[in-house]
């Protein structure tokens, strides 16, 4: 199955968007996914309509066990990153219109 | 820090001295981008980020949980995303801060890249982010600030 990078990112907002050159759209893209993770990683989440919402969830610390040895081990508490489609989403993949 | 995409749009604006029309028409092309990616069941990976993959369920006899009343689910497909290493270990204040944030330890300063000049080779306005106060919609005029870009 194809699969989709950054590199393809960068090539529809050169060719859809317009106006400035490819190492201009990669440095936009670059930017753009950098202020999402800086947000996230200032623990706030990120709601993007149409698409869907990224949110950090503070995780405690837990008895967890490797399921190889059976031994317990702690694991610390964490943060972690959840990400919940949004229904435009969800139709969008179910047979809803497709975006052009 | 934006928590909306009108948020993000307002930032990449500022960021990058465009227009905000224009920032909106690239945040938005990703994310379209991104969508019709799903929507052709191709996997998306962003480096430094995370993926996106589709899955397909199948249908089954669920349950409401509250009445107990069966339900047919229809089968579907639903996207997941899996948070990229770069990410997972900065959301945790690993990696380039050292092991000291903790969770809990919301808003560390952190060094903003002075990049919103990018194109205009000035560098006059790196700091003027971290202290923004926190009012939600600081009145930003939508066509004060931009310098360089205008489209070909």
């Amino acid at each position: 199955m194809a699969k989709m990078t950054k590199a393809d990112i960068i090539e529809a907002v050169y060719e859809k968007v317009g106006g400035f050159s490819k190492k201009e759209a990669a440095d936009i893209v670059e930017t753009v996914f950098d202020t999402i993770k800086q947000t996230l990683e200032n623990g706030e989440k990120i709601k993007i309509s149409g698409f869907g919402n990224f949110v950090v969830r503070e995780k405690k610390a837990r008895i967890g066990r490797n399921p190889q040895t059976g031994e317990e081990i702690t694991i610390s508490a964490r943060r972690v990153l959840t990400f919940k489609p949004s229904q435009v989403l969800k139709n969008a993949l179910n047979g809803g219109e497709p975006v052009n | 820090m934006p928590t909306t995409k009108s948020d993000l749009i307002d930032d990449i604006s500022e960021r990058l001295r465009l227009p905000k029309g224009k920032a909106e028409l690239i945040v938005n092309c990703i994310f379209d981008e991104m969508t019709r990616a799903l929507q052709q069941d191709e996997r998306i990976e962003i480096r430094g980020f995370g993926s996106f993959e589709v899955r397909s369920y199948k249908a089954y006899e669920g349950r409401n949980p509250r009445t107990g009343e069966t339900v047919k689910v229809d089968p579907k497909k639903l996207p997941f995303f899996k948070v990229g290493k770069e990410l997972r270990e900065r959301i945790n204040g690993e990696g380039d801060g050292g092991e000291g944030a903790r969770p809990n330890s919301a808003k560390q300063a952190r060094s903003q890249e002075p990049r919103a000049d990018w194109h205009t080779g000035r560098g006059e306005r790196a700091d003027e982010r971290d202290d923004e106060p926190d009012l939600g919609e600081p009145a930003r005029g939508s066509s004060s600030h931009h310098g360089g870009f205008t489209p070909a």
